[in-house]
This record gives C-alpha cells, sequence and structure tokens, in this order.
C-alpha cells in the first residue's frame, strides 16, 4: 500500500528532525511540537514531493518554514534578540552569566535564529553549503556569512576570543 | 602555495570538509603560518564536534508515541484529500441540496467541519474518543456542561450501532461534540453536535459528500447535528431519521 510507503519514509528521519528541533529551539516539549508539525504538514502535502529527490531534505524545508512563521509570530517579544552584534551584549570577563554560556547549548540559544540555523544545518546536520541555502531559500553567500558570523559569535560566548575580522568573507 | 588567496569561506569548507584536496593542502598550509586563524580554525572544528557531543543522545531515545502516531494515522489519503480539500474552500465535491444563501453556507461549512473531524478521528484505535461508552453518564453530563445546554446520546442499539464514546472539539464559535458509534465489523458512524446561533430555525435534511463520506445534517432548534459516515447514503439516512425521531419524540 503507497500510504505506508509515504509513512516509513517519513518515520525514518523523525529521529533526525528531532534532533534538529532540540537543538534549534533548546526545549524538548518545543522542538517535539514542531517536529509534529513538520509531519503532519509532510503527510499532508506527500504529493508534492518529487520522488527520488532528498525526502530529508524536503522535510528539513518544511520545517524550517513552520520555524520561521513561529519566531515571527514570537518576534514582536523578543525583537532585540534577533539581530544584535556580539559587542553590543557580551558580558565580558567575571560576569556571573559568564560561566553558564561556557555550556554550548545555552551558548547556541544565544545566537541569533538565522545564524543559529545554518550552524545547525551544517555542523550538525551535515548539509553542504548549497544544500542549506535550498532549505533555507536563501543565496548561498547569505550562507556563508550566516556560518561564518554564527561561528564567530559562537567561539566568542564559549571562549571570550576577541572576535577576528583580518581575512574577506569571500574571495 | 600557488592558490588562491585563502578566506573565510575556504577556512569553513575546510572545517566542514567540503574542500577538494587540493585546495584543503593549501589551506593547511596557509594556517601552519598564521597561528591565530590556526587556532580559529580549531575553535571551529571543536564547535562542530561539540554539537555532535551534546545533540546526537536525541537520535537514540525512543521516539514519543504522539509523534510515532501521526505517521499512523489511517487511512492518511484519504485525510489527506480532505484536508486539501478544505483549504481549496471546499467547493468541488460537494452537493450541497440548498439554495446558495450566505446562511446555508454557513451551515455547509459546519457540516464540512463534522466530515473533517469524522476523518480525523474515526480512523483512530488507540483513542477515539476521550470518554468512553463506559461512563455514558459522565459523557454526557460533561459535554452537556461544555456546551451549555442538556444534550442527549441517541441509543442505536436496534439499528446494529453500540456508542464508543465522545470527545469534546472546537467549532466555529465555541465548543462542540462528538459522539462515535460503530456496527459489529468496526465501521464508524460520527454524530457532530453544536449549538446554534439562531434557535428557532429547524431544517429538513441535508446531504453533503467528499468522495466516500458522506454526511446528513440538519437543525433542531437549538442544536445542529451532522452525522458523518463511510456508508451507503440509504443506511446513512436510515440511521439520522432514527437519531432525529430519538430526539423529538
Amino acid at each position: 500500500m503507497v500510504v505506508t510507503d509515504h509513512d516509513a519514509l517519513i518515520a525514518q528521519q523523525i529521529p533526525r528532525l528531532r534532533r534538529y528541533a532540540r537543538a534549534l529551539t533548546g526545549d524538548r516539549a518545543a522542538a517535539d511540537d514542531l517536529v509534529q508539525d513538520t509531519l503532519e504538514r509532510a503527510l499532508s502535502r506527500f504529493h508534492l514531493w518529487r520522488r527520488g529527490s532528498d525526502l530529508r531534505a524536503w522535510l528539513f524545508t518544511i520545517m524550517h518554514n513552520i520555524y520561521v512563521n513561529q519566531v515571527r509570530s514570537l518576534a514582536r517579544h523578543r525583537n532585540e534578540a534577533l539581530e544584535t552584534e556580539p559587542d553590543a551584549e557580551m558580558p565580558r570577563g567575571r560576569d556571573p552569566d559568564w560561566l553558564e554560556l561556557r555550556d554550548l547549548a545555552g551558548a547556541l540559544a544565544r545566537v541569533p535564529d538565522e545564524q543559529r540555523t545554518v550552524l545547525l544545518l551544517v555542523g550538525l546536520e551535515q548539509f553542504t553549503y548549497d544544500e542549506a541555502a535550498r532549505i533555507l531559500d536563501i543565496p548561498i553567500g547569505t550562507v556563508m556569512s550566516r556560518l561564518s558570523r554564527g561561528r564567530e559569535r559562537l567561539r566568542v560566548l564559549l571562549g571570550s576570543e576577541t572576535p577576528v575580522t583580518s581575512l574577506k568573507v569571500v574571495k | 602555495m600557488s592558490g588562491a588567496p585563502v578566506t573565510v569561506a575556504d577556512l569553513h569548507a575546510y572545517v566542514d570538509g567540503l574542500l577538494p584536496p587540493s585546495r584543503a593542502a593549501e589551506v593547511e598550509a596557509y594556517l601552519a603560518e598564521h597561528p591565530e586563524e590556526a587556532a580559529r580554525v580549531a575553535a571551529y572544528r571543536d564547535q562542530v564536534q561539540g554539537l555532535s557531543r551534546e545533540f546526537n543522545a536525541v537520535l537514540d531515545e525512543p521516539v514519543p508515541e504522539r509523534l510515532r502516531g501521526v505517521t499512523r494515522r489511517r487511512p492518511l489519503a484519504r485525510y489527506a484529500v480532505v484536508v486539501g480539500w478544505i483549504a481549496l474552500g471546499g467547493v468541488i465535491g460537494w452537493q450541497v441540496h440548498a439554495y446558495s444563501t450566505s446562511r446555508q453556507a454557513e451551515t455547509a461549512s459546519w457540516a464540512r467541519r463534522a466530515a473533517v473531524a469524522h476523518v480525523v478521528y474515526s480512523p483512530e484505535v488507540r483513542h477515539p474518543v476521550e470518554v468512553g461508552a463506559d461512563q455514558e453518564a459522565h459523557l454526557v453530563a460533561w459535554l452537556s456542561k461544555r456546551l451549555g445546554t442538556p444534550l442527549k446520546v441517541p441509543g442505536l442499539g436496534s439499528l446494529g450501532y453500540t456508542l464508543v464514546g465522545g470527545r469534546l472539539l472546537p467549532g466555529e464559535r465555541g465548543p462542540v461534540a462528538q459522539f462515535m458509534y460503530q456496527d459489529g465489523k468496526g465501521q464508524r458512524l460520527t454524530l457532530y453536535v453544536r449549538v446554534n446561533a439562531d434557535e428557532s430555525r429547524e431544517t429538513a435534511f441535508r446531504f453533503a459528500q467528499e468522495n466516500s463520506i458522506g454526511v446528513f445534517y440538519w437543525l433542531d432548534h437549538k442544536l445542529g447535528y451532522a452525522l458523518s459516515g463511510e456508508i451507503e447514503k440509504g443506511e446513512l439516512l436510515r440511521v439520522a431519521n432514527a437519531i432525529y425521531k430519538q430526539l423529538n419524540p
């Protein structure tokens, strides 16, 4: 039965969708809600998946779209956290928050959403830059600059490094 | 070093293993001469490894039932069809025996909700209802309280259908009730009950159909009823009549 086939194909991807969602949201229940929404939307639109194309990338695309809509609806409340440059709010030296930030999950939560998304698609899920660009529907140059800013931000958060900007981002 | 100057993009691609070997060798040579950049690359590499260390455990967790359930809902194809059809505005496939006034359009939209509720819940194996027929008195009291008016659960035993139970659902204007019945072969019918905005109205049975799901719906003063099932139209009408008679003795 074709339906069973769809279900099994999609069900295989659940653990990886959960891993990504957990890292993205930092919260178990919120992550599983996101996965559930993703699965429901994917199943209702399964006819739109091009057989033979990468199912995992397709599912991540759906998840990303749902996540972006959720973030957008919350953006009013936390606008300031989305695109703040490190220097503006970075605790330095002996700030009591500082120790907590050394933990990776905590630091990740302080990276702006759009950078964290790229960090995770590339670093955790091992998508190529090209695949990440297609999932996020952005140019590959934007993937590179977000990756670059995200990793640098994370490095600063984790290691109290001064951002290094001696190299050009693109050739 | 014969290649192009090393860029930040090269450093990331090096960390991510996405450089061709010749270019990777050039980056390595560059890093050997630039300890500050080498430290940065090492930090990025630690991040990537850290992400796996931190989150790979999720892969080994048992998948929660609510997620496994999503890919097991039956019958899926029909569910997808109905959802798609709602999205399209629900025109195609419906033969609503009614005048096309806005009032009747509204009526059709709640009958459609009833059909969707039928499609969503009737295939459930483990959780078809919130309160089972074994607690019928509690079920009726609870749903009556939530709908704000006394409800009656029609008995359909003489037609071969026994009550499975019921649940509370969100309707267009407030809570609605769904009662589920099944026959000896597991064929299920659902009766969707809502509170009408206009208590004075009473209508004849109307019929709507999408693929295999038929819905008879009618307004009976305070309450509106929609009976959905995948049975032959004549039999569905027989059940609808029996319900109407029991509610209006």
